[in-house]
């Protein structure tokens, strides 16, 4: 049977200023895979999850969600962001950080309840951060701060998760937490896409990649794409000596 | 001036009551503008608000304060969107954008003023309070306007106060969720600019970021909550102003304005030493504890060291032999007899079975046996 389309991205440019940070993409990523963007700095990962969830507007083309466009089919999109792109030091708790993944379906005006706090308290349960509901967002390291991210999106409960470098500046201990929830979700049927940067890890954490530099490379699954050649098309060449087991 | 003025005084009442509200609606909306880094902002506001007074004044003739303010909020919200249309439009950064516009509108106010100055008429006298205020020249419709203005966004505040955590916490995420970020934004812009044009006549376009900036950043000391930080910023607000306007109301010649922000300035200074988890005193406390706490117990790691190699833990040894360690003093001893992990006689000490206890699950899960 045809797997169905979780994410189209059709002829998608973006630019800063002048420069062209994505180049006419074209990206079809079937539902249930667990899928890596890799890529040099600059390669525009980050930006392509960006204009994918209409966080940036681009120059030219489309995505669709399921067949439809992003704004009809938020409810089933998650996101993750990079954790340095917010301030820690706001005055608030981790619970109500994980409580945010709840506004989207509550929408305008109306507040949180008891409800809303089960969900946020189970997330917190799954990325292992219960005991540390209460305590203020500043004093969490690097990695219990990226587990609320994770549980913030967890709390939407959606079929498409997007993650920017997930794994950035967290400890060995949170890496394989965190990979074992993006498991989990995979199992559960959930689509993950996940900027990544180390590329030692792809193929033991992904079942999917994308290779991304400024234009898309390849899509496909990783025993298929993985390989040096689309490395060295996406790094350039010495990236054979780093992929070697 | 008698304490019991502030009773019986109409006067006095109304204008410690417009200081008190105004206090509190800056220190409200002054929360929001720091979280959002946007401190400079209120400043360059306030001065971009100067020439729609000037030209309010000029082409109505009126000095009514309230058509002036309303030319001071039209001014102010060019300035506000000229600086975020230099933001995206050109290279420049923010704070380049904020101290053209600034310097750009104040200076273009000045020049209407020092225009009307030169006037026949001596109509125009007066405006030159906008610059440093003058909380005297509050009335009782002034005050009303400032509650009502205060009341209209404490209830926006409450409605929307989801929508405002989110946005100033993560801006991007609140767009994927389907907020409408420019609307919020603007929302908050909104109320910020109101509360400063229904500053200006108490405390004049200079000092005006000051009463948006002082009270917030005193109560962010304290809390760790944003609810408690903005209901904390408003009390402080109040403070200021209640206690600014007591001041200077003793003491004929000073005005008003730059003694209410002084006040604010002292509740800072206040909040920087002495609150408990972020000031600078109990800080220094915090770790000058530790650094003791630390040495003590390095000691005491480093007597275990000796008496571990002994079958009988108790066994007195001398305190010569500790000489070579760097971190102990009589001091020092002292403390450890006095936690009784050790005990002392004459020259000798001895480690206790608590003290033996302690030193050896101190470091036990972290430290490289030595």
């Amino acid at each position: 049977m045809e797997q169905k389309i979780a994410v189209a991205v059709d002829d998608l440019t973006v630019a800063y200023n002048y420069k062209p940070v994505l180049w006419d993409i074209d990206l079809s990523i079937p539902e249930g895979v667990l899928m890596a963007i890799v890529g040099p700095n600059g390669a525009g990962k980050s930006t392509l999850i960006k204009s994918i969830l209409g966080i940036i507007d681009p120059i030219a083309g489309s995505v669709a969600i399921y067949g439809k466009p992003y704004k009809k089919q938020r409810d089933k999109v998650a996101y993750v962001p990079q954790k340095g792109s917010v301030d820690w030091d706001f005055p608030t708790t981790a619970l109500d950080v994980v409580m945010m993944g709840t506004y989207g379906a509550l929408g305008w005006i109306k507040r949180p309840g008891a409800k809303q706090k089960k969900q946020a308290l189970e997330a917190l349960e799954k990325v292992g951060m219960l005991a540390f509901k209460g305590r203020q967002i500043s004093q969490l390291s690097g990695g219990q701060q990226q587990r609320i991210f994770l549980a913030r999106a967890l709390v939407q409960n959606a079929a498409i998760y997007f993650m920017d470098e997930p794994f950035q500046g967290v400890d060995a201990t949170t890496e394989i937490a965190i990979i074992n929830i993006l498991k989990e979700l995979r199992k559960a049927g959930k689509t993950v896409i996940v900027v990544h940067h180390d590329l030692q890890t792809v193929p033991e954490y992904f079942d999917w990649v994308t290779f991304l530099n400024v234009k898309h490379i390849a899509t496909g699954p990783v025993k298929d794409i993985f390989n040096d050649d689309n490395l060295t098309k996406t790094y350039g060449i010495n990236y054979k000596v780093a992929v070697q087991k | 001036m008698e304490l019991t003025d502030f009773f019986t005084d109409y006067t006095l009442r109304t204008i410690t009551l417009g200081t008190a509200v105004l206090g509190a609606i800056c220190g409200m909306l002054g929360s929001f503008a720091v979280l959002r880094k946007q401190s400079l902002l209120g400043d360059a506001i306030s001065h971009a608000a100067l020439p729609g007074i000037a030209l309010a004044f000029l082409f109505t003739g009126l000095k009514d304060s309230n058509v002036l303010l309303l030319g001071a909020l039209i001014s102010g919200f060019i300035g506000t969107v000229w600086i975020r249309g230099i933001v995206t439009k050109t290279h420049l950064k923010t704070d380049t954008a904020l101290g053209l516009i600034l310097s750009l509108f104040f200076g273009f106010g000045e020049l209407v003023l020092s225009y009307l100055k030169k006037q026949p008429d001596a109509n125009q006298a007066g405006l030159d309070k906008y610059l440093f205020g003058q909380a005297a020249t509050l009335v009782q419709s002034d005050v009303i306007v400032m509650i009502i203005v205060t009341g209209i966004s404490l209830v926006v505040m409450l409605l929307f106060w989801k929508e405002f955590k989110l946005l100033l916490f993560d801006k991007n995420y609140a767009m994927t969720l389907g907020f409408n970020t420019r609307f919020i934004d603007g929302l908050i812009s909104f109320f910020i600019v109101l509360a400063i044009v229904i500053g200006l006549q108490t405390v004049g376009v200079v000092l005006m970021s000051a009463m948006l900036l002082a009270p917030a950043a005193a109560a962010r000391q304290w809390t760790n909550s944003l609810g408690t930080m903005v209901i904390l910023a408003a009390v402080f607000g109040a403070f200021s102003g209640v206690f600014g306007t007591g001041i200077s109301a003793s003491y004929n010649n000073l005005s008003t304005g730059p003694v209410i922000v002084l006040v604010a300035a002292v509740f800072v200074g206040v909040s920087f030493i002495f609150s408990p988890s972020r000031g600078v005193l109990f800080k220094q406390i915090r770790l000058i504890r530790n650094r003791r706490d630390l040495e003590l117990k390095k000691t005491l790691y480093f007597m275990y060291g000796i008496v571990e190699k002994h079958e009988d833990i108790s066994r007195p040894h001398s305190i010569k032999i500790l000489n070579g360690f760097q971190g102990f003093t009589r001091g020092t001893l002292k403390a450890l007899s006095d936690k009784s992990w050790i005990t002392i006689k004459g020259q000798d000490w001895s480690l206790t079975e608590e003290g033996f206890q302690t030193a050896e699950n101190l470091y036990n899960t972290n430290m490289p046996e030595s």
